[in-house]
């Protein structure tokens, strides 16, 4: 009876895998970054060409690193969210436009209106590798030493926002 | 006559060939990086796509991720250190050869724990049973039962 | 009007599946003989309308009724017909459709060709059935309706997945249903034995014709997804260990074992409880893979879109059917009988090697496929197993298998001596390491991998023949008579080994000894490949029914003899605009020229893949093979159920595997 009972068992155990399963998302990769310090960059602003931007001059204080771009969708829905959020005047967020052209991008800003305070212009995509970027919009929460804390895969969403970003940077910016 | 009008047509065939052919140049030069390339590319996954390698995805990042391993490959880094380049960025995640940790201990020795265990419990098994059970392969009944169900098929 | 007809037939297929599900299988406990009866009319009647909503469904695809959300989803205006045809299973909700449909035509199949069968093991047997349909029936009336009406009504269709538009998807997803659903019946006459008490040989000489001709579809499914990926995805490959993949070839793997077990259990009438533990399992991986296709828990190049209530529906159902099913067996197994005796050394002995060693196969396939999931569901990371694991892992877990295949033919029933059986394959095994040692070092290059599968397909080659010699030899009568006087089943055997052989050898050549190149061609320029030259010849743009193509036209030549022309295209489908790759490829016995286009560069270059693959077509002409032993296998008049009013002369009933 005990070893007729073996088969049962097991399938049991993988039905429970599987039903956890189902709340998952399989193609959501962890950033093996997170806790590592954020990759060193120094690229042309997208305002000005001639101007270079570098992840150190963001040192002392938490910023978000948000990767964007003009021909991607889903950055579309997390416009709107990161504009109201550099209104309120909580955290810098500084822009990475991943592979894009700088004629979309800056239509983009004059149409959606911009919530970066800068944003840097990797063209070619270099910088989004050694971010480990996949799926664009992504966005780091940096802290005041350059570490990267959080990352945010897809859209950033106002509960995203509300219940993960926001109290972890008020949390860095104490200390 | 008609063969030897062949093989001069053949030949002079040959020679436009060979005038107008030019040798198709390899899309990058250096063979040995881009067998590497290929090696590597096979055993890594692309990020954006369903389940695909980097050798097979069209997709822009795989893309980029090729050239960014061809550029490491050309600096001669070795399979290693190109692999853990990406493993930095992305994680094990991209890596289809799981690599050996205590977390994928199970994965790897499993298979074959689960042969030897199998292997052993069947040998045992095998004893015992030659040793005891019954000796007629079906009972007298279930000879019947068979018997009398195949004198139905009809 | 039409979807509605075929929407209210899935409600009658219902009630009509609830009837048959449940009033044979309570009859047959308590030997109501009337309700028992209501099991095959309930049958026939449920293919009636599970085939008529299958046909409502094909006819909204064939006029193009874009008022119907999964025929909106799924096909286009531009759409050929056969495709449209196809685009029925192309979705979700069809596909599920199709394997409600499949399940019918194996129920009324089983309730037509079970005349012979004691009247309350009919009764469960179509009582299961029932009940099985009844899940999918009511999954599809829940959350997955292909009748969907859309309001307002699309202009055109979002079109068929441009991967999906080929004549493969006309052939491989039923033939591969048809393998998976097949296994039902085995799956229904084990829970029918099991709630019957009636685990006899009688049982298992029933199951087996309809559990080797499940497996036969399923082996054609499978290798007509191998041959399509590889001709379809432009690289050559033809197998990836996708986790659909694994789906399907777990149950293969498990069936194989299976059809081993029932002609142990007919012959012997031993392994009872593990030859109903596999039928069980069997079936359940098939249904596994229903849901690992559909739940999202897995990612897939071939997975649906998903939606988590079609997900907890199928794990319920999941629960029930196999955890229902595993309990029964646990509840009943322990009583039955072990058959037999035998010795450690006996053709029973190595069948059940084999059987472990597939069943173990299987398990790791499906450890390995899960296993990422494992992980994720413990929060300890994020990994992936793919092709480079489960080449390592699995070919020392078969090469003993395909080692023993050579032995249990050829080893006695009941009691074999070791020496005996050395003696008599001393000569295989020599010729099979001489192979395997100097053949590659003939072609040029060796490593142990090439050694080792030159090895194995030499060996059973080698070994059949000599059963095949041994059962042969003797001149006192003609050959025909002596081949004839062998049963057509032990010919199946002997083809399927030797399909097994051939798809070994396939296997180990075209990985061993494949090559391939990237070059820039532009018109006029040659390529050499494994001795060939190939000249591009440039591309000409043509138009398709619902795509552009740009068709490379590449001449294959060598020593200056013209061989062949292909005609590698690259397509882009209008309606999703999608690019796809369609290989040119020239098979031949020997090798597969093969060239795929990439991009256009520039001064009408493009980039071209060419490869040279020996004897990959062995590879799914093995599994030809397989399938046509096992069809062999079922013609024998052993199975036949008409003109047979006495029983069969001893030497008929030998079994063969």
């Amino acid at each position: 009876m005990k070893r007729a009972l073996l088969p049962l068992i097991i399938f049991l155990v993988v039905v429970g895998f599987l039903f956890v399963g189902l709340n998952l998302d399989p193609r959501e990769v962890p950033s093996p970054l997170v806790g590592k310090p954020a990759p060193a960059f120094s690229l042309p602003r997208l305002d000005n060409a001639d101007k270079i931007i570098s992840n150190k001059d963001m040192l002392g204080k938490v910023w978000l690193f948000n990767v964007w771009a003009s021909w991607c969708g889903a950055c579309r829905d997390e416009h709107h969210v990161l504009v109201a959020l550099s209104k309120s005047g909580v955290v810098p967020i500084y822009g990475l436009d991943y592979k894009d052209t700088r004629l979309d991008a800056l239509q983009w800003l004059a149409e959606g209106g911009n919530p970066y305070v800068a944003t840097a212009v990797d063209e070619n995509g270099r910088v989004g590798i050694d971010y480990g970027v996949y799926g664009v919009p992504e966005t780091y929460v940096i802290d005041k030493a350059g570490v990267i804390a959080y990352k945010q895969i897809g859209p950033v969403t106002e509960a995203v926002l509300r219940d993960k970003i926001l109290p972890l940077v008020k949390r860095l910016q104490i200390q | 006559m008609k063969l030897i009008f062949r093989v001069v047509t053949v030949c002079c065939l040959m020679l436009i060939a060979n005038v107008w052919a030019d040798e198709a140049r390899p899309l990058h030069d250096d063979v040995a990086v881009e067998a590497q390339v290929r090696r590597l590319s096979e055993e890594l996954r692309c990020l954006v796509c369903q389940n695909q390698t980097l050798a097979d995805s069209h997709s822009e990042l795989a893309e980029d991720l090729r050239q960014e391993i061809r550029v490491m490959a050309i600096k001669g880094m070795s399979d290693q250190q190109i692999t853990d380049y990406l493993v930095e960025r992305y994680g094990d995640f991209v890596r289809y050869r799981p690599p050996l940790k205590s977390t994928t201990l199970l994965l790897w020795f499993g298979p074959f724990a689960l042969l030897l265990g199998g292997g052993i419990g069947l040998f045992l098994m095998l004893r015992r049973r030659a040793k005891s059970a019954e000796n007629s392969p079906l009972s007298a009944d279930e000879a019947r039962k068979v018997n009398a169900l195949l004198n139905k098929e009809s | 009007m039409i979807p509605e007809i075929g929407h209210f037939a899935l409600i009658l297929a219902l009630i009509v599946a609830l009837i048959q599900g449940v009033f044979p299988i309570i009859g047959a406990a308590r030997g109501n003989a009337v309700w028992m009866g209501l099991a095959q009319p309930a049958a026939r009647a449920q293919f009636l309308l599970v085939a008529v909503a299958f046909i409502c469904l094909a006819y909204a695809f064939a006029t193009m009724d874009y008022s119907v959300t999964y025929v909106a989803s799924n096909s286009n205006s531009k759409l050929p017909l056969q495709y449209r045809i196809a685009a029925v299973w192309g979705g979700h909700e069809g596909s599920l459709l199709l394997w409600a449909v499949i399940l019918s035509v194996w129920t009324v199949a089983v309730s037509f060709f079970s005349k012979h069968l004691p009247s309350a093991m009919r009764a469960r047997i179509l009582g299961v059935m029932g009940l099985i349909s009844v899940g999918f029936l009511l999954f599809m009336l829940s959350v997955s309706n292909p009748f969907e009406r859309l309001i307002p009504a699309a202009m055109d269709g979002r079109d068929l997945n441009p991967l999906l538009q080929d004549p493969g998807m006309v052939f491989h997803p039923p033939m591969l249903y048809m393998g998976y659903v097949g296994f039902s019946v085995a799956f229904a006459f084990a829970i029918a034995a099991l709630l019957g008490g009636e685990l006899d040989s009688a049982w298992a000489r029933w199951s087996r014709p309809w559990t080797t001709l499940a497996w036969v579809f399923l082996t054609i499914g499978i290798m007509a997804g191998s041959n399509w990926a590889y001709y379809e995805l432009g690289w050559g490959g033809w197998w990836f260990w996708d986790a659909v993949e694994n789906a399907s070839f777990m149950p293969w793997l498990v069936g194989t074992a299976l059809m081993h077990s029932l002609a142990v259990t007919e012959k012997r009438g031993s392994f009872k409880a593990w030859t109903v533990l596999l039928a069980i399992c069997a079936f359940s991986l098939s249904l596994l893979g229903t849901f690992l296709v559909r739940s999202g828990v897995l990612t897939s190049v071939h997975a649906f879109a998903t939606d988590p209530r079609r997900g907890l529906f199928i794990l319920a159902f999941l629960v029930l059917v196999i955890g229902g099913s595993l309990l029964l067996f646990a509840w009943r197994a322990p009583t039955v009988g072990r058959g037999g005796k035998f010795g450690v050394v006996s053709r029973e002995s190595f069948l059940l090697a084999n059987n472990v060693l597939l069943a173990v196969a299987a398990i790791s396939v499906l450890f390995g496929t899960l296993y990422p999931l494992f992980l994720d569901a413990l929060g300890l990371g994020k990994i992936s197993v793919g092709p480079p694991y489960f080449d390592t892992v699995f070919a020392p877990l078969m090469a003993p298998a395909l080692f023993l295949m050579g032995v249990g033919p050829i080893a006695r029933w009941k009691q074999a001596t070791l020496p005996e059986l050395a003696m008599r394959l001393r000569w295989a095994f020599g010729i099979s390491v001489a192979t395997a040692v100097i053949l590659p070092l003939l072609l040029g290059h060796w490593t142990p991998m090439i050694g080792l599968g030159l090895f194995l397909a030499f060996w059973i080659f080698a070994t059949t023949a000599n059963l095949v010699y041994q059962r042969l030899r003797g001149a006192d009568q003609p050959l025909i008579a002596r081949i004839k006087s062998n049963s057509y089943s032990w010919w199946g055997m002997v083809i399927a080994h030797l399909g097994i052989a051939v798809f070994t050898l396939g296997v180990t050549v075209v990985k061993g000894f494949e090559s391939e190149i990237a070059v820039r061609m532009a018109p006029g320029d040659v390529a050499h490949l494994a001795g060939f030259n190939f000249t591009f010849e440039g591309v000409t743009e043509i138009e398709g029914p619902n795509y552009s193509a740009s068709r490379g036209h590449i001449r294959i030549t060598k020593n200056g003899i013209e061989r062949t022309l292909i005609n590698p295209e690259k397509r882009v489908y209008h309606v999703q605009n999608m690019p796809m790759t369609e290989a040119g490829i020239s098979p031949s016995v020997i090798h597969d020229l093969y060239a795929s286009l990439g991009e256009p560069l520039d001064g009408g270059a493009w980039s071209v893949r060419i490869y040279h693959k020996p004897m990959v077509e062995w590879v799914w002409f093995g599994c030809l093979m397989m399938a046509f032993g096992g069809l062999l296998a079922i013609s024998d008049r052993r199975y036949r159920l008409k003109g047979r009013t006495k029983p069969l002369p001893e030497n008929a009933t030998e079994i063969s595997t």
